[in-house]
């Protein structure tokens, strides 16, 4: 029989098979899916270090998996095997129930897995389209085809609600609009699997709640998401299951419904934790710093201080709120005379210290935690020893003339050790080895063993382990018990709502409000945060 | 914040055009005014100036290939050097103009691989990379060198027919040495490369956020290989237009800082070809100018003052006296996976 009158024929009966495997299909409970992503006993080492310890890990469709644990944990290094810029030691990565091996992201990818990464992977002298496209790009001949990519990227804004604007400059564009870019840049390659590594670090609670309804709306639509987060109240409030990493390897797997924050931070921690400070009433004394009208310009030479005022009587924590980079860290290099001061005036204890040195300042009786602890806290290659007379090293006991005393030195580094409790082999241990939580207990110790009248914390919990939080917020409550002032600035608002007794939120280079801890709720400060003031208008009508 | 950043650069960028659009009325102003006083110096100095404006903007090229994927070349003189010998030599040798010209760019290539190798595969500091490349090329051709070569002819102009006849324009456009015209076609090539192809926007991307360019699948090495091999090519491709074409023989150390103008030019030029070239051409006059006022009797100011004119312009612009420009963000850094 010739072919033209076979074919017809084909087609028709592979049709009728098709239609009836449908039927069956519907009548019978389908067989359970593979899930889309499962890791097999992941080991990876780094030298000296064991990131991941044999990990096994499942993730269902339409599914959202919190990835819980302190830095440190290993979850980044466990999503950047998954995402394959590691490669494992041992185990393996199986998507959709095949095993694969990926060489570099680009095979990643291929496999529809998307990753936002916690430090935004575009470049900021590109579009956002530009951005979005790269890598696949879109061509006419030889050329981009811009119009096309920028229609794809409408198109996409809009099936998932994530408001981008194509055509404009990366760096000119806010940090939550930064990550709309990449989770479409994500999309845009067509991901089914999306990573998001602590993806509300850098957002106002507002941005945040923005981002989990479009990550609730990716889920409806069929995504199956892995959240890493070291907040458990996002981690309760968004996922469906967690999955919770310490020292590498996974020690709970858990729904959702049946977690609390005590369950999630003893596995975190491997203790029971302590997650409330204790704190008593304040009992504010006297003004022990002053700033009025401040006026700071940033690296760049924009003013990122403007006509900033506040007070911190003895006795009391004043807590800053605020988002990232609305001038909290030139408000604290001016205070503590590490940047010019363009205007108005910065009086510690009744005394002008606007543009003062250092040294001055840190004599009136000044700690300071430095919000990078490895750049402006200790020099990492000196002991630790050394670290802690970094601001006294010049005074007796520890100096006779030119002279250092390294009995006195090596003294008190191991009456501090062992009250501050760093873990060292050694106080000869160059600071820089320790880890963070260590290394941050060490400027503690300098800073606080001193008769201090106002500590100057600025983000003193960044990035250090749950242990060492818990320390370190108890030192803060007890020096103010004993009639220090502090000045505590922090991104996470967790941190301040527990501390601080009065709370001043910045926006754009000035305090917009100050409230009492009383009056201080989540959602009044998220909008301060993002700068719009209620009693602003209220008190206009009352 | 952001919006402060985009307001500010707005308001510096706004007189900064008006000024370059004063500069170049003035500039066509004073060209016809000289050239209704004195036709033939004027067209002179000006065909004078593009030419010598040819090895600037190829070097500066060079350097913009490799820079805007992340690698410094300071070593762009000694490819150039190297270029302009091998070009020499194949010439002394075949008398083969065009292979001449082949052979001088694939040894820019071939600088280009060793300062790849160095900085981007050994990871060695970028600016001693580049050093390593001057001192050898200037050490190697120096040595290699024998007197009394003797060149088998050079490059000669080709008039494009009927265009070389309009005045003015005709013999300082349209009447040109081959490597001269290529230049010219090579800024636009170079620019529509960089903006308006994939090439283009992944080595842009790999210059200013490598790890964002590794993240979505491009080869951050590989990329940085080929553009600066490319920039070596065009190296190379100056030094032969020096010894084939402008100059017709090779002498020790004739590049004679012209590679180290050259990345004057490309940062005069902020990093695009097309400035490149409009800064190129500004060096070419004033090289040009100091020429002229060597053969006439213009002796107002003494010949060694003008004859330093491009070397003080070279200084200023490194001073930044032409305002701010950001060089790519990743420049000088080596990549590192992990």
């Amino acid at each position: 029989m010739p072919y033209a009158q076979i074919t017809p024929a084909l087609t028709q009966l592979t049709k009728l098979i098709k239609l009836a495997h449908e039927a069956t299909m519907t009548q019978q409970p389908p067989p359970p899916a593979p899930p889309v992503l499962e890791l097999r006993g992941i080991t990876k080492r780094f030298p000296g270090v064991l990131a991941n310890d044999n990990v096994d890990l499942e993730l269902h469709k339409g599914e959202i998996l919190a990835l819980l644990g302190e830095n440190g944990a290993g979850k980044s290094t466990l999503m950047n095997v998954i995402y394959g810029l590691y490669r494992p030691d041992e185990g393996e990565v199986m998507v959709n129930g095949e095993a694969v091996d990926f060489g570099d992201p680009g095979e990643a990818i291929e496999r529809g897995i998307g990753m936002v990464h916690q430090h935004f992977m575009l470049v900021p002298t590109l579009t956002v389209a530009e951005n979005i496209m790269l890598g696949r790009e879109i061509t006419r001949g030889p050329f981009l085809d811009q119009a096309t990519a920028r229609q794809r990227i409408l198109d996409l804004s809009e099936q998932y609600g994530l408001r981008v604007n194509p055509d404009a400059y990366v760096r000119d564009i806010s940090v939550g609009a930064q990550q709309r870019a990449e989770i479409v840049k994500a999309l845009f390659r067509g991901a089914d699997i999306l990573i998001l590594d602590e993806p509300t670090a850098v957002l106002t609670p507002q941005e945040a709640d923005d981002l989990f309804k479009v990550i609730r709306n990716l889920v409806a639509q069929g995504k199956s998401i892995i959240f890493i987060s070291h907040k458990l109240r996002e981690v309760l409030a968004l996922s469906d299951r967690v999955d919770v990493l310490r020292h590498g390897r996974i020690v709970g797997d858990i729904a959702t419904k049946d977690a609390t924050r005590e369950i999630l931070a003893s596995m975190m921690v491997g203790r029971d934790v302590n997650l409330v400070v204790e704190k008593g009433p304040a009992d504010p004394q006297e003004v022990v710093l002053q700033v009025d009208g401040l006026r700071v310009k940033d690296d760049r030479g924009l003013m990122a201080v403007d006509d900033l005022s506040l007070t911190v009587r003895a006795g009391e924590i004043l807590g800053v709120a605020g988002v990232q980079g609305n001038g909290q860290t030139e408000l604290v290099e001016a205070i503590v005379g590490l940047r010019h001061v363009e205007g108005g005036t910065v009086r510690i204890a009744e005394r002008d210290v606007t543009n003062a040195k250092p040294r001055t300042i840190t004599e009136l009786g000044v700690a300071h935690i430095p919000e990078d602890r490895q750049h402006d806290g200790m020099v990492g290659s000196y002991s630790i020893a050394d670290n802690l007379v970094l601001n006294s090293y010049y005074l007796k006991p520890f100096a006779t003339g030119m002279v250092m005393n390294d009995e006195v030195i090596n003294e008190q580094a191991t009456q501090l050790v062992e009250k501050f409790d760093v873990r060292t082999p050694s106080i000869r241990t160059a600071a820089g080895d320790l880890s963070g939580g260590n290394q941050q207990k060490v400027i503690v110790a300098r800073e606080f063993s001193r008769d201090v009248k106002l500590i100057v914390a600025a983000q003193p919990t960044r990035g250090i382990d749950v242990g060492s939080i818990e320390f370190i917020h108890t030192q803060l409550v007890h020096l103010r018990d004993e009639g220090a002032g502090v000045l505590l600035v922090s991104a996470e608002l967790d941190e301040i709502l527990a501390l601080a007794d009065r709370i001043a939120v910045v926006f754009h280079g000035h305090v917009i409000e100050t409230l009492s801890r009383d009056e201080a709720t989540r959602d009044k400060l998220g909008l301060l945060m993002a700068g719009v003031s209620e009693t602003q208008s209220n008190e206009g009508v009352g | 914040m952001a919006q402060a950043t985009l307001v500010a650069e707005q308001r510096r960028a706004l007189p900064s055009n008006l000024i370059w659009g004063i500069v170049a009325v003035v500039a066509v102003i004073a060209t016809f005014y000289f050239y209704g006083t004195r036709p033939a110096v004027t067209t002179a100095i000006l065909a004078s100036a593009l030419r010598q404006a040819t090895p600037l903007v190829l070097g500066a090229l060079s350097g913009l290939y490799c820079e805007r994927s992340g690698v410094i070349n300071i070593g762009i003189e000694g490819m150039m050097l190297v270029g302009a010998f091998v070009a020499f030599l194949t010439n002394v040798y075949t008398a083969n103009l065009f292979l001449a010209t082949v052979v001088g760019v694939a040894s820019g290539v071939l600088t280009g691989l060793l300062h790849a190798f160095l900085s981007v595969t050994i990871k060695m500091d970028q600016i001693i990379s580049g050093t390593i490349i001057n001192i050898l090329a200037l050490e190697l051709t120096g040595f290699f060198y024998q007197a009394g070569l003797t060149t088998q002819g050079k490059l000669t102009p080709v008039a494009i027919p009927l265009l070389s006849d309009i005045p003015l324009i005709g013999p300082v456009l349209f009447n040109n040495p081959p490597i001269t015209y290529l230049s010219i076609i090579l800024v636009i090539v170079t620019h529509i490369l960089l903006f308006r192809t994939v090439w283009g926007l992944r080595t842009r991307a790999v210059g200013e956020h490598p790890r964002a360019a590794d993240t979505v699948g491009i080869d951050v090495i590989r990329t940085r290989y080929i553009n600066v091999m490319l920039g070596g090519a065009l190296a190379g491709l100056a030094g032969a237009y020096l010894t084939l074409e402008a100059v017709g023989s090779f002498e020790r150390a004739m590049t004679n800082g012209r590679g180290f103008v050259a990345l004057a030019v490309m940062i005069f030029g902020k990093w695009t070809p097309l400035g490149a070239w409009g800064a190129a051409l500004l060096f070419g006059l004033a090289n040009a100018l100091q020429t002229q006022a060597q053969f006439s009797n213009f002796d107002a100011i003494p010949h060694q003052f003008v004859g330093m004119l491009p070397y003080i312009l070279t200084i200023v612009v490194l001073a930044g006296f032409v305002g701010r420009a950001h060089p790519p963000a990743a420049i000088g850094q080596p990549y590192d996976k992990e």
